[in-house]
């Protein structure tokens, strides 16, 4: 039974990590991967060497920080709001409303970006142009200054309150007696959610905390593409993973894509085993 | 309930505030979309539309329906979800199903194997000239292949079956039922919430997604709704297909399309593309919420 299993995956997910050493061949299309000639690291030094890299790679890194700083805390900080809240009904609408973009594609969250903020009476200038704070509409998604600003913003529209289900499961997990306790000691609500929340949750955010950390080279890439369609922007928005999907898919420079994201992959995977390293240190870690 | 301090109080206070605030900054988007897809296209374009349709009216679906292919990619997509679903559901779940049970020799190493693969990846390209030399771009299988066994829902569905008491499968063993009868007459039907939880978010993948479609697929025919609709925003396809609904539809609709701007078009489409999963979120959030959970563990 586990076997056909066992075969389909070496199929479709060892046979493309093999296919990872195009990166040290000159890929011929007509040949495949054995019979393209080997030229050892001569893509990797062409990435490295390409005023493409540093654009790339600080792009990548700043996007990643951006939604590190702004997207991880959250949907911790939605949770707690959320577990103060004392009407049932009134929380699981919120809840309810919250999971929802989770379930949206790029394409439509795109859409809402799109419609929202265009400059043909999207309702963000419409909104700023009432309140008198610009006196023509403002077209967002084609000034590079704005565009980190509205990915992250967008990418925490769509997931917060779905990421926010782990914390909240965690929290119901928490002994009432403690908040008793702490009441009864005269601590209020936000005493008791500092000294008794936040501590009792804190394996679970450090374990989410490691996996972002891993992630850290993922800056995006759907909502890249969707986002940024203007070439304008691509200054401030081209991340390894586009990068290698525009140099490979649309260019057909292969072999130089590939390069490019193998090395993606080895920094990712060094940072996840440093992360955990730390997290060992602060006493919780993945494996 | 604990008597409520001031502080407490204004807290309170607060946090509903925020919460609302929230809550309308989610909802909004949808609902103008909404409101704009059924007002009428010139009228929008003269701004100010926000809560309410100013000239309702059903033309811009009337538009998006004529066109066949936003119809043949609306069927594709059902077609997509429906077999990649189901097919990837059922086989994961028996490769879950084989690693959860103790005779099974080597199930260790099977383990890693598949583990292996979630941190590991051949990446973009690789993938791409794989599928290309098995010949299945252009096919609407590779739509549905690829993904046939995800090691992630696997981790899950395995989870839950090494929970379930191991009587209940020795006792049909006995009874002479083979492995497949086992998981099919007796361990899916008591593993409802799974099936449930890992079934949404798998039709959830296949129905929002439109990259791979993107690069594997040139044959329009067999273009997802997502595709398309990314392609209609990217491009001005919109003014190519307002011509030719124009020229496909009788003469006497002319002046019906004329009304229905590019903005219009495109809310209703969003819409079309949206309202699937709207309508079978809600019965299945009870169980998600508990799926994510069963996942988390695992993470």
């Amino acid at each position: 039974m586990v076997v056909p299993a066992m075969i389909f995956i070496f199929i479709f997910s060892y046979l493309p990590m093999y296919g990872v050493l195009m990166a040290f061949q000159d890929y011929q299309l007509f040949g495949g991967f054995l019979h393209s000639p080997w030229v050892g690291l001569k893509h990797f030094e062409a990435f490295f060497n390409s005023p493409d890299f540093w654009r790339v790679m600080r792009n990548t890194m700043v996007i990643s920080l951006l939604k590190l700083c702004f997207g991880f805390p959250a949907p911790i900080l939605l949770a707690l709001m959320l577990n103060e809240v004392r009407s049932m009904m009134f929380k699981r609408v919120v809840q309810t409303v919250s999971y929802l973009p989770h379930f949206l594609s790029w394409v439509i969250v795109g859409g809402f970006v799109g419609s929202m903020l265009s400059t043909d009476n999207g309702s963000v200038n419409m909104l700023l142009m009432s309140l008198n704070l610009t006196s023509e509409p403002i077209s967002f998604l084609s000034v590079p200054e704005y565009f980190w600003g509205i990915l992250v913003g967008t990418g925490m529209w769509k997931e917060m309150g779905f990421a926010a289900i782990v914390y909240l499961a965690a929290i119901a997990g928490i002994d009432p007696h403690l908040y008793e306790a702490a009441s009864i000691d005269g601590a209020g609500r936000f005493k008791q959610i500092q000294l008794i929340t936040l501590p009792c949750i804190r394996p679970v955010i450090i374990i989410f905390m490691i996996l972002a950390v891993g992630n850290i080279l993922n800056a995006g890439f759907e909502d890249i593409l969707i986002l940024a369609t203007n070439p304008i922007l691509r200054d401030v928005s081209d991340v390894i993973d586009t990068y290698v999907y525009r140099m490979g898919i649309l260019n057909n420079r292969f072999s130089y894509a590939a390069a490019a994201g193998l090395f993606k992959a080895v920094v990712s995977v060094t940072l996840l085993a440093l992360a955990n390293k730390a997290a060992r240190k602060m006493g919780s870690s993945l494996w | 309930m604990m008597k409520l301090s001031t502080g407490d109080k204004v807290l309170q206070l607060f946090i509903y505030i925020i919460l609302l605030l929230l809550g309308f900054v989610t909802l909004y988007p949808f609902w103008n979309s909404l409101v704009i897809s059924f007002n009428m296209g010139s009228d929008t374009s003269l701004g100010g539309i926000t809560f309410w349709p100013r000239v309702p009216t059903l033309d811009n679906y009337e538009v998006v329906f004529q066109d066949s292919r936003i119809g043949q990619a609306f069927m594709i997509s059902i077609m997509r979800t429906l077999t990649g679903t189901i097919l990837s559901v059922l086989f994961t779940a028996i490769l879950a199903y084989g690693l959860s049970r103790h005779e099974l020799i080597g199930r260790k190493f099977y383990m890693v194997f598949c583990i292996i693969t979630m941190y590991f990846s051949g990446g973009l390209i690789p993938t791409f000239l794989l599928l290309r030399e098995f010949g299945m771009m252009d096919t609407f299988w590779v739509l549905v292949i690829p993904g046939l066994i995800s090691v992630y829902n696997m981790i899950i569905f395995r989870t839950f079956f090494l929970g379930l008491p191991a009587g209940l499968a020795e006792s049909a063993r006995i009874d002479g039922c083979n492995h497949i009868g086992v998981l099919i007459r007796i361990i899916l039907p008591i593993s409802g919430p799974v099936v449930a939880t890992l079934s949404l978010f798998t039709a959830v993948y296949h129905w929002n997604d439109w990259f791979s479609a993107s690069i594997y697929i040139n044959d329009p025919s067999l273009i997802p709704i997502q595709t398309l609709l990314k392609q209609i925003l990217n491009s001005n396809i919109v003014t190519d297909q307002l011509q030719s609904v124009g020229n496909a539809a009788a003469q006497d609709r002319l002046a019906l399309v004329q009304s229905v701007t590019t903005k219009s078009l495109i809310m209703a489409t969003t819409m079309v593309a949206t309202l699937p999963i709207i309508m079978v979120y809600p019965f299945l959030q009870k169980y998600f919420v508990k799926g994510v959970l069963i996942g988390s563990l695992k993470e």
